[in-house]
């Protein structure tokens, strides 16, 4: 029972890093806090299902039509809405807000609810380790999370649109006077965060159902991962999702399953409380902090 | 008050994430002194800044003002123990006219207690501070919007501001970047009056010229560094300083 | 040859609005009409609206007060996603009081007002001292949350919620009220934020740095604000838990987060007016269109995003601008 925890906390963990990696990305780069995240993920989603179910177009090119579908919907998004309220952070919140809010209870009024919305997973089979049973899946999402993070920080590292990114994340005036336009690469960050939110919706989804209320789920989840790790910081993201992942697994093993929201909620209040900026909250005392 | 120094910088170390923006800077001011803060681009002098008025915490050592550690404080606490300072950016309230402006530091807790709790008509007061700073009164400049205003002007605004809490230590944070000569001219004699009423002040400046006419002494940083410090002469006779500035072996 | 659009302010705007040279009936009526026909509008209308309409006339003024709320935070730089979070610890407050604890409702609204604002500026607290989309964040996921804290913990009658509890004793107590609250605070809160306290709060939404340079504590002032942003929402919940003699885990629903972030918005944010327009605008309209369910809330979503792209000073400034100024074209060169 313990080992199984134990798996089960590292296989957690692993799904809400992919939930929330793509959220952090766009804003670590572009500051742009994408309420519209969660839709991003749900619209995926129906994508897929509808290219395969209904069209009947073979599952790989359905995600392979749907994730650069999403990815588009995300510059469209940027480059018609946010681009106009750029640096207005009232705006720019209520905008992402309407929009995710829009795209969800309009999938919510067409009836897209039950378990025949799913997708399909990739390998249907599971193995023994010790004595809990692991599906491939997870495994999968595992194996997903960890080239993410290994992929964007090559990304990051090595590429030139990567260090770019780098560039407007620390510094937007000097990056502007370098040739970086910074309004192309804030759009590419929005469009490649919601192509993150694609990509998590593939490999996570097969383990439930789609639903709305699934898309306000994850941008829950990813906020709160995003608030306990510090905005921006790909380190954050992934120690805290760690840190919620397991005590989720722990608290449902040893407590209730009822109360694995609760203890997130208190890691949230506990980690404000000692380090409102989060754990990894990128030092920037003069512009993030007050 | 004790002979001890007004205000003093001890040991001073801050880092950035790696890099030493302040490194192992200590340095005095005297009352009633003028001290100019002089260096290169990026050798820390806003962040030296930072670190006396709170807005930035020291990695390591201390400041002291009045033999009182007033590092660790919050910046609003330091201010109220009487050090004011003014933005090198200068960023006022748009929409509001310059004398609206001016109510912000009006109500600010210390000039409530130095004023013994009753202060008057805050908007007389505020017109009588810019008045103070060269809004000439006739020309119903306080009442022009803060947008529409030359950036001389916002300069002055900005000085107002910081004088408005009556404060005994004024820090300018490049004042006069971006003013025309005859601009620095006329805020140059407001400067002299706040000495003559026997304030500190710490002037951080790229104008040397204009600034060695009235300063007491200076500290030249690099790098974090202070690499001299003394009467404005013979600081840019140093080689170390020639060398900062100018980028050559002397 | 350019054109541009030249605004003038109306004769009678300079004479009245600025000099104060009121010399005509015509002039007084300038001034006073708008203020006078939205307060004659709300005591007068309880009295000749039928039944139904009363009802919607009540979440009328619920949502305005939901919404000057938002707009109180929103002026000293905080945007809240979740005046549920407000909304619900006050219903909540109200509900126990009333039903745990046997108080009279017209005691434990107020008590539940103060109370609900305390406990959601102590949830909020350590946000305070962050910039940015931090306090959005929050705010968002702390009532969502909340939900599945009720559920599990079954605390407060768990998802059943607390029915049966007490009314307030009469239609016509509850009617004016509620209304009474909104013009209170309508006029109350503008007179606040035009003080010297309410310039101190909208700067440091512009120029954070430079109010703490004044010396200005400014977590306390956010703080002072939160509070009564959170105790006026607090106060309507715990008002509509005695009109629905019920509190559960809708209180904590998105409803009442998006609905008045839309009635600001539409109506205009930065005056508590237009937070009052877009309400008077967006409820009833939201009664007309009941019978498309859901679909409701997209309309919401998609006002918000138009109006912040296309009409962010919202209807209120236009309507004003409209009532103070003329309008020409000019040629330019």
């Amino acid at each position: 029972m313990f080992l199984g925890t134990i798996i089960y906390g590292l296989l957690n963990s692993a799904v809400l890093a992919v939930m929330a990696i793509g959220f952090n990305l766009t804003f670590g780069i572009s500051g742009v806090a994408n309420f519209a995240y969660g839709a991003m993920y749900i619209f995926s989603a129906y994508l897929s299902w509808t290219l395969f179910n209904l069209l009947e177009l073979p599952y790989w090119l359905a995600v392979c039509a749907s994730i650069p579908t999403t990815m588009a919907l995300g510059a469209l998004m940027y480059r018609f809405v946010l681009l106009r309220v750029r640096g207005q952070a009232l705006s720019e919140v209520i905008a992402t807000f309407g929009i995710g809010l829009a795209i969800l209870e309009l999938f919510n009024y067409l009836g897209f609810v039950g378990f025949e919305y799913t997708l399909p997973v990739l390998i249907d089979d599971s193995i023994m380790i010790g004595d809990t049973m692991v599906d491939w899946q997870r495994i999968l999402v595992t194996g997903v999370a960890g080239l993410l993070v290994a992929g964007l920080w090559a990304f990051t590292h090595y590429t030139r649109m990567g260090l770019a990114f780098r560039g407007i994340a620390q510094d937007e005036r000097t990056a502007l006077t370098l040739g970086i336009e910074s309004d192309r690469i804030a759009m590419l960050s929005v469009s490649l965060g919601c192509g993150l939110a694609a990509l998590a919706a593939t490999v996570i989804i097969p383990l439930g159902s789609i639903s709305p209320s699934e898309g306000y789920e994850v941008l829950i989840k990813a906020l709160a991962v995003c608030i306990i790790g510090g905005l921006g910081s790909t380190g954050g993201v992934i120690v805290a999702s760690f840190l919620i992942g397991f005590a989720e697994r722990f608290t449902d093993t040893y407590i209730s399953s009822h109360w694995t929201m609760i203890v997130s909620l208190a890691a949230i209040l506990l980690v404000l409380g000692f380090k409102p900026s989060g754990l990894f909250g990128r030092q920037k005392e003069l512009e993030e902090r007050i | 008050m004790g002979a001890g120094p007004l205000l003093a910088l001890k040991a001073l170390y801050k880092n950035f994430g790696g890099i030493l923006a302040i490194n192992d800077l200590s340095f005095e001011l005297a009352q009633g002194e003028l001290l100019g803060l002089i260096g290169p681009n990026g050798s820390g002098k806003t962040t030296a800044v930072n670190l006396i008025t709170g807005f930035v915490k020291p990695s390591s050592g201390a400041v002291v003002y009045r033999g009182r550690t007033i590092s660790g404080l919050p910046p609003y606490a330091i201010v109220r123990l009487g050090i004011s300072r003014t933005f090198q950016m200068v960023k006022p309230f748009y929409q509001l006219p310059a004398y609206k402006n001016m109510i912000i530091p009006l109500c600010s807790p210390r000039v409530k207690q130095m004023a013994g709790g009753r202060y008057g008509d805050r908007d007389a007061v505020a017109l009588d501070l810019l008045e103070e700073v060269g809004f000439e009164r006739d020309a119903q400049v306080a009442y022009k919007s803060a947008a529409v205003l030359p950036q001389g002007y916002l300069k002055r605004l900005e000085l107002a501001k910081a004088i408005a809490l009556k404060p005994d230590v004024v820090i300018l944070d490049e004042l006069f970047s971006g003013l025309s000569l005859a601009e620095v001219a006329s805020i140059v004699p407001i400067i002299e009056r706040l000495r003559q009423e026997g304030k500190s002040i710490i002037m951080i400046e790229h104008r040397l010229k204009e600034l060695f006419r009235i300063a007491d002494r200076v500290v030249v940083l690099n790098f974090g560094q202070k690499i001299a410090e003394g009467r404005a002469e013979a600081v840019m006779a140093s080689d170390a300083v020639k060398k900062a500035y100018l980028g050559v072996e002397a | 040859m350019e054109r541009r659009k030249e605004r003038i302010d109306r004769g009678i705007k300079v004479r009245a609005g600025d000099v104060f040279a009121l010399c005509s009936w015509r002039e007084m009526l300038y001034l006073l009409a708008p203020r006078l026909i939205p307060v004659l509008g709300f005591l007068l209308l309880p009295l000749i609206l039928d039944n139904y309409w009363q009802k919607v006339l009540l979440s009328v003024a619920a949502f305005a007060l939901l919404a000057i709320s938002w707009d109180i935070l929103a002026q000293s730089g905080m945007i809240s996603l979740g005046q549920a979070l407000f909304f619900g610890l006050g219903a909540y407050c109200s509900g126990v009081l009333t039903h745990v604890f046997g108080w009279p409702p017209l005691l434990a609204l107020p008590v539940a007002a103060l109370l609900g604002g305390l406990l959601s500026t102590l949830c909020l607290l350590p946000v305070l001292r962050l910039r940015g989309v931090y306090f959005s964040m929050v705010t968002l996921i702390i009532p969502l949350m909340l939900v599945r804290v009720v559920e599990a913990t079954k605390i407060f009658g768990g998802t059943e919620g607390l029915s049966g509890i007490a009314p307030l004793p009469s239609k016509w107590i509850e009617l004016y009220l509620i209304v009474g609250a909104l013009l209170a605070a309508l006029f109350g809160f503008r007179r606040m934020l035009d003080s010297d306290y309410g310039l101190v709060l909208k700067a440091i939404k512009d120029n954070d740095r430079s109010v703490i340079n004044a010396g200005i504590n400014i977590y306390w002032f956010k703080a002072q604000a939160l509070f009564i942003a959170s105790s006026l929402a607090a106060l309507t919940g715990a008002f509509m838990t005695h009109v629905y003699m019920f509190v559960g885990m809708p209180v904590f629903a998105l409803d009442y987060s998006i609905l008045p972030i839309a009635a600001a918005v539409v109506g205009g944010p930065g005056t508590l007016a237009g937070a009052t327009v877009g309400a008077v605008i967006l409820v009833p309209l939201s009664e007309v269109l009941r019978g498309i369910g859901g679909l409701r809330i997209v309309f919401y979503g998609l006002f918000l995003v138009v109006f912040i792209v296309a009409l962010p000073e919202g209807i209120f400034h236009y309507i004003q601008r409209k009532y103070h100024q003329f309008e020409r074209w000019v040629e330019v060169q």
